[in-house]
């Protein structure tokens, strides 16, 4: 196939690109468009005139709530790897019993809509205050991460050459000290997917973020547009500025961080 | 949302994980009954136990207050002081009574379906198109995880806003073909379309990457023989890729019913169920009992919610018993 010419397959792909990447594009261009120009029939397909001040305003309403949700981010990285690291761990190395039980249950923690979690946080919250908490956001969304960690850790250690182990324990490594000295090390691909993952979902988390947070001191970003779109229905170009903001942590994701994802993705189809 | 994203990943590293138990760690002692020796097992329980506290306390109790919820009369006073009166399944009983619930059940039907159905042929499209290499195949591939990865609210104000009825972008291009205004948002014939619509667009890149990850794992010799054979593209497509790529499609549509089944984000930004509960899904409908409205009548959103489980739960079944039938056929 590839000696023949594929010109066309290149042109189409970029033609379905700019298709499916359209709404990113508009995203852009309103977020540079003057607000007098917004209501312009027909819209401006290009930012002709761009202007800033959707970008000023952004980040002088916005950044507390970016900052919170930074914060939010790393707690639920943190929380995800400590519970999940070590799972990943027993259930790749030690083969606990009751393994498939455990396998089953995150499979159904899957499936329970987001709704029903909000409502059983959120009636425990309340009972216990910890209702419009940062730390009660943390833990509520690092229930998205969890599973999927656990998962990926368990088939990423699981093709970790046995030998290295072995090795370590005719060394006279424990259990712990193997795991801390040859598995998180060796580990370290797939460490930066699960965190890259978890901080990305809790950072575009809305369904928590509407139910658990919803007094104005700790508000994360989603909610932050969320609140935009309601009160400025005028000011698209803030709310799109805002919108492009909250959406770099994708970027990068997906700039810098591909062959970590690639390493992550892959790392269970490698058989030992 | 997130969770396509989720069972995405997950589905692939389910697909291709090593089997089970068969692990060179347990090399040294063989002979020994199956499982670890008791000291092992328990160094294995404390790798497991911060997971199985977790699973308890953020899963298995949210649920199990959800459950309580459903089956008690929780005013907002009740909520907050603990008093609620119990009425069984009185909840579930007015649910499904409700006129409501068939017009949510059927938009369910209808936003779920006409969703997962269209991702995965654009998907699989795409995929198929990806499977040759040409000059920057990789590159555009990736792009094409973009809308995956950006933050729902992105999403959807940008849809909300391109579908404008006045100064939408989508209007204005139809309008160059000569179609009149239509009302995306406000209208009830349409609100439900539009979400679909929105909806379609965020699940394409999960459809692609995963059944382009089933593309690559069908032997390029079958092609080739095909090609001796002088099947063209039709037939190549019917009678290898189809039927090949079958268990990657079945996992692909159970986890898109599986996540578009639960999906609030997308549909209350941008018509909030509306109009006239045109586009309520059930998973709508639950939200807005609970947090949606001024009101917080939880104990029939928890109903709502928990349905949606059982449904949820009778498709993983489903899929299940289905992939065994398979395996054994």
């Amino acid at each position: 196939m590839t000696g023949q010419r594929t010109w066309w397959r290149t042109v189409l792909g970029v033609v379905l690109v700019a298709l499916m990447l359209f709404p990113v594009y508009w995203m852009f261009n309103v977020s540079l468009t003057r607000t007098g120009d917004m209501r312009a029939d027909p819209p401006h397909w290009f930012p002709w005139n761009p202007t800033f001040e959707g970008y000023a305003a952004a980040l002088t309403q916005q950044l507390p709530a970016l900052a919170t949700s930074v914060f939010i981010g790393l707690g639920t990285v943190a929380i995800t790897l400590v519970v999940a690291l070590p799972a990943g761990y027993s259930l790749a190395r030690l083969r606990p019993r009751g393994a498939r039980t455990i396998d089953f249950t995150l499979l159904v923690a899957q499936m329970i809509p987001g709704v029903v979690m909000a409502m059983g946080f959120y009636a425990i919250y309340i009972r216990l205050g910890m209702l419009n908490s940062i730390g009660g956001l943390i833990v509520a969304d690092s229930t998205l991460a969890v599973p999927f960690a656990v998962l990926l850790f368990r088939s990423f250690m699981a093709t970790i050459p046995g030998e290295l182990m072995a090795a370590a324990q005719i060394d006279g490594a424990g259990t712990w000290r193997t795991f801390r000295s040859v598995i998180l090390p060796l580990s370290r691909n797939s460490v930066i997917t699960v965190s890259l993952f978890a901080f990305l979902w809790s950072w575009s988390d809305f369904i928590f973020a509407s139910t658990l947070n919803r007094s104005s001191d700790v508000i994360p970003i989603t909610l932050g547009i969320y609140r935009y779109i309601g009160n400025n229905t005028t000011e698209w170009n803030s709310i799109m500025a805002t919108a492009v903001i909250a959406s770099l942590p994708a970027a990068f994701l997906l700039v810098i961080a591909q062959r970590y994802i690639a390493a992550g993705v892959t790392a269970g189809a490698v058989k030992d | 949302m997130t969770s396509p994203r989720t069972e995405a990943l997950a589905a692939l590293h389910g697909a291709g994980r090593p089997a089970g138990g068969g692990e060179p760690a347990s090399r040294r002692g063989h002979g020994r009954p199956p499982g670890a020796p008791r000291s092992r097992q328990w160094t294995a329980y404390a790798f497991l136990t911060p997971l199985v506290v977790y699973l308890i306390v953020f899963y298995t109790y949210p649920l199990y207050r959800n459950i309580e919820l459903s089956v008690h009369d929780y005013t907002p006073r009740a909520f907050v002081q603990g008093d609620p009166e119990f009425t069984g399944l009185d909840n579930y009983l007015r649910i499904v009574s409700d006129d409501a619930f068939l017009r949510a059940l059927r938009n369910t039907a209808v936003f779920t379906l006409g969703s997962i159905a269209a991702q995965y042929a654009i998907g699989l499209a795409l995929a198929v198109f990806f499977h040759r290499t040409f000059r920057l195949s990789a590159v555009l591939r990736a792009m094409f995880l973009v809308p995956w990865l950006l933050p729902l609210i992105v999403s959807a104000s940008t849809w909300s806003w391109m579908l404008n009825s006045d100064n939408g972008i989508v209007n204005s291009a139809l309008g160059a073909f000569g179609v009149g205004q239509i009302n995306w948002l406000t209208s009830p014939d349409t609100a439900l379309l539009s979400v679909t619509i929105a909806n379609i667009w965020l699940g394409v890149p999960f459809n692609l990457v995963i059944l382009y990850a089933g593309l690559q794992n069908i032997p390029a010799s079958l092609y080739e023989a095909a090609g001796l054979d002088g099947a063209n593209a039709w037939q190549r497509l019917r009678r290898i890729t189809l039927p090949l790529l079958r268990p990657v499609s079945a996992i692909t549509l159970l986890l898109g019913l599986i996540y578009t089944l639960k999906v609030v984000d997308i549909i209350w930004i941008m018509t909030k169920g509306g109009p006239a509960d045109a586009s309520t899904t059930l998973a709508i409908w639950s939200y807005r009992e609970a947090f949606g409205t001024g009101q917080p009548d939880f104990s029939p959103a928890a109903a709502v919610g928990n349905l949606l489980i059982l449904i949820a739960f009778a498709a993983g079944l489903a899929h299940v018993r289905l992939q065994r039938r398979e395996e054994h056929a």
